[in-house]
């Protein structure tokens, strides 16, 4: 608040020192954990994007329900695809679709995009959320570790029907 | 031997219009004065309109109660977001910007006309974005306004009017400088506090452009002479402007936290070098933390992601530990200098905790750093950004970075700005006393309540997450614990507005005679200047107690960061 002395270039005390280098170890200690996560850990951020448009987006998901459509809930159809396949789930406003049925402990890719506003793509009780944007198709490779049937929240605001966007993922 | 700022004679021919402040022997100008009055009046304003959202939101949120219907909760979260986020703070800040380059450096406003302009610009930008708000059903976006949800082109408008306003009262501080130094009107470097605002300041500069760079293409787009608008582009740049927005907060709270420190318990920053060091830190590396927004966003690499989260290598979070150390160390040598010496945590003890600007400084440093600070760094941490990317988590940060740490510290400074910039007593004092614990007791639950609901995938920005039927009964207790938080962190709200209009309207202008409000009636502002190097670096003055409160922080920090990362190794492999 009051203006410093002349001189106030001084070294540092001890219990400064101390702890300087106590708080610049750990500050190097959280900057390693990410890319020792990224090559040692088995949960990592989907880096694998395509352009896309919503049309064409749409035209791979009616594609790719139609190939592999094994049963219907209120009107959405139920999908499954083999394992190790690509799999598909389109955002719109307020839906996602199709309901995808997958296998514990096989691979997928899983394309997320969206038709029009962004939406957040939010896998509970597993707690998985990824941000999905209109034009882009984002693949995750994930590989389910339970079984049962989970929900799928849109998490990113989508206009005034945003909370009424819920799917369904299963996994036997 | 630190002494107070020199007080030239002003300069002949200037249009000098002045007084002296007795408490703190400071020059106040007049011009200056009444932009600070008329800035702190809109940030109030606009609190106790954001406030009346944030009950409403909150009641909403609170599954038992579940007040409004959805187009009224997202309505007036968008107003919450806009009132709260920029308005409050922003003209609070501008508020701090002509307080710091004036009285703080016995200067001139050297461009009142200018300042005057920015101001306007500012409220008319504020009020219109309430107005199309509230009266047009497109415009409810919420703050951040992703794209492509399509405003109306006035509600892009005004947040460009608010922002050029906000930027041209930027400019105004730096030209306040440039011409102080010119004058003479102090002399060497800038004293601490002022740095600190410096740096807020030049963070604004950066922000505020960036934010043209993602609202000013959005206008055009809404108008319809921009065709396509790429919304990860839109985020990139929004983000530039939305999180760089927030370390402009914390530059300026950190300020205001010496200034408190100063004020109520008459510290000497313990090493100058330090200090300012930490300040640097925030200027080069925080406006990478817009990064925290895009980290599970499509199209960018892991390298981007982790080298611009972790602000290149955690070094502004190393600036605000070492903030968190130096203020309380310098409390501690301020206090034990009186006598309090006793054990480690004696002088806490015999702090001045019924004086509203420590108890302000207190609840603030605890909720920013403790709560705030922790979970910020370990929700930014790219991959645990997979179990938090927009669940409740995130508002649960933010609430007690913003909430809990600047507008506890933003209002804690306002007592004290009311004797001495409004010339005013301050009534109320039992209630002032009061009300930062009230306030920052309010604020720990509204964020504990998020960030449990949050851990527990509970979504942000949600009329009913019961849509889902994916959350699991304990969800409920954690809403309510976040609602019954809003309740007293309102009422806290209500008691610093009371406080507030009752002593600005009430009673004679009174030169101010005191420093302290509540506590006593020395000086710790003039007793600062008379601690000694002797003193500072007395064997039974140093800061031993901060240093295990320190060590305590980190021990809770890495408790906290590490469960994270197990809780993540539990969830679906991914890549």
């Amino acid at each position: 608040m009051l203006a410093p002395e002349r001189m106030w270039w001084k070294p540092m005390g001890r219990l400064e020192k101390t702890w300087l280098t106590v708080a610049l170890v750990w500050c190097i200690f959280l900057t390693i954990m990410m890319p020792l996560w990224y090559y040692m850990g088995k949960q990592n951020v989907p880096t694998e994007t395509y352009k896309t448009t919503p049309q064409e987006f749409a035209a791979k998901v009616n594609e790719f329900v139609a190939q592999y459509q094994v049963g219907e809930e209120n009107g959405i159809p139920v999908v499954a695809a083999p394992p190790g396949s690509d799999v598909y789930l389109r955002a719109s406003a307020w839906q996602w679709y199709p309901i995808l049925q997958l296998e514990k402990g096989q691979q997928y890719r899983l394309h997320l995009s969206s038709m029009e506003y962004q939406h957040g793509f939010s896998l509970q009780p597993v707690n998985i959320n990824l941000q999905v944007l209109p034009g882009y198709d984002y693949v995750a490779t994930i590989i389910p570790t339970s079984t049962g049937e989970f929900t799928v929240v849109c998490n990113e605001y989508c206009f005034l029907g945003h909370h009424t966007m819920v799917g369904k993922v299963i996994v036997k | 031997m630190t002494t107070l700022a020199p007080t030239f004679p002003w300069v002949k021919g200037a249009k000098d219009d002045y007084r002296a402040c007795p408490v703190t022997t400071l020059k106040v100008d007049m011009h200056a004065e009444r932009l600070i009055i008329a800035n702190a009046v809109m940030a109030v304003v606009c609190l106790v309109l954001g406030g009346i959202a944030a009950l409403l939101i909150a009641l909403t949120r609170w599954q038992a109660i579940h007040l409004l219907d959805a187009t009224w909760f997202y309505r007036l979260l968008t107003l919450h977001g806009i009132d709260m986020l920029v308005a409050w703070i922003v003209f609070f800040e501008m508020a701090g910007l002509h307080f710091g380059s004036t009285a703080l450096l016995n200067a001139r406003h050297a461009a009142p006309k200018t300042a005057w302009f920015a101001f306007i610009l500012m409220a008319v930008g504020g009020l219109m974005a309430n107005f199309v708000v509230l009266f047009d059903t497109n415009s409810i976006v919420t703050f951040t306004a992703y794209v492509p949800l399509k405003a109306h082109p006035l509600f892009y408008l005004s947040y460009i009017l608010f922002a050029v306003g906000a930027l041209i009262a930027t400019i105004t501080f730096f030209i306040n400088i440039v011409v102080a130094k010119r004058e003479g009107r102090f002399e060497g470097s800038l004293p601490l506090a002022v740095f600190g605002l410096m740096t807020a300041a030049i963070l604004a500069v950066y922000t505020l452009l960036e934010g043209a760079a993602a609202i000013v293409p959005a206008f055009f787009w809404s108008l319809g002479i921009l065709k396509n608008y790429d919304p990860g582009i839109y985020r990139n740049f929004f983000w530039g402007f939305g999180h760089p927005a927030q370390q402009v907060n914390l530059a300026a709270m950190v300020a205001i936290w010496y200034m408190l420190a100063q004020m109520t318990v008459g510290i000497r920053p313990v090493n100058e070098k330090f200090s300012r060091l930490a300040f640097i830190l925030y200027l080069f590396f925080i406006n990478l933390g817009s990064a925290h927004h895009l980290l599970v966003d499509p199209g960018l690499s892991f390298g981007w992601k982790a080298v611009n989260t972790s602000y290149a290598m955690y070094l502004a979070v190393l600036g605000s530990m070492m903030h968190a150390f130096s203020i309380p160390a310098a409390m501690e040598i301020a206090l034990r200098a009186k006598g309090y010496r006793k054990g480690l945590f004696g002088w806490l003890r015999n702090g001045p905790w019924s004086e509203p600007g420590f108890g302000a400084l207190v609840m603030s440093m605890i909720l920013f750093g403790w709560i705030g600070g922790v979970t910020g760094v370990t929700i930014g941490t790219e991959q645990i950004n997979m179990l938090a990317h927009n669940t409740l988590r995130l508002p649960g940060h933010f609430h007690a970075t913003v909430v809990g740490g600047t507008t506890t510290a933003f209002m804690g400074f306002t007592y004290y700005v009311i004797p001495l910039i409004f010339r005013k007593e301050l009534k109320l004092k039992k209630w002032a006393k009061w009300q930062p614990y009230v306030f920052g007791f309010g604020t720990m639950l509204v964020s504990l309540g998020m960030i449990t609901s949050g851990l527990q995938g509970v979504s942000r920005r949600n009329w009913d997450i019961t849509f889902s039927g994916a959350i699991p009964g304990t969800v409920n207790l954690t809403l309510a614990i976040m609602g019954i938080g809003a309740l007293i962190a309102v009422i806290g709200g209500i008691m610093y507005v009371t406080i507030v209009l009752t002593s600005i309207l009430t009673g004679p202008r009174l030169e101010a005679s005191n420093m302290l409000l509540v506590a006593g009636t020395h000086n710790p502002l003039l007793e600062s200047t008379k601690l000694t190097d002797h003193q500072m670096e007395d064997k039974q003055n140093q800061p031993n107690g901060t240093l295990v409160l320190v060590f305590a922080f980190l021990v809770w920090f890495a408790v906290y960061y590490l469960t994270n990362w197990w809780l993540l190794g539990r969830t679906w492999f991914i890549r």
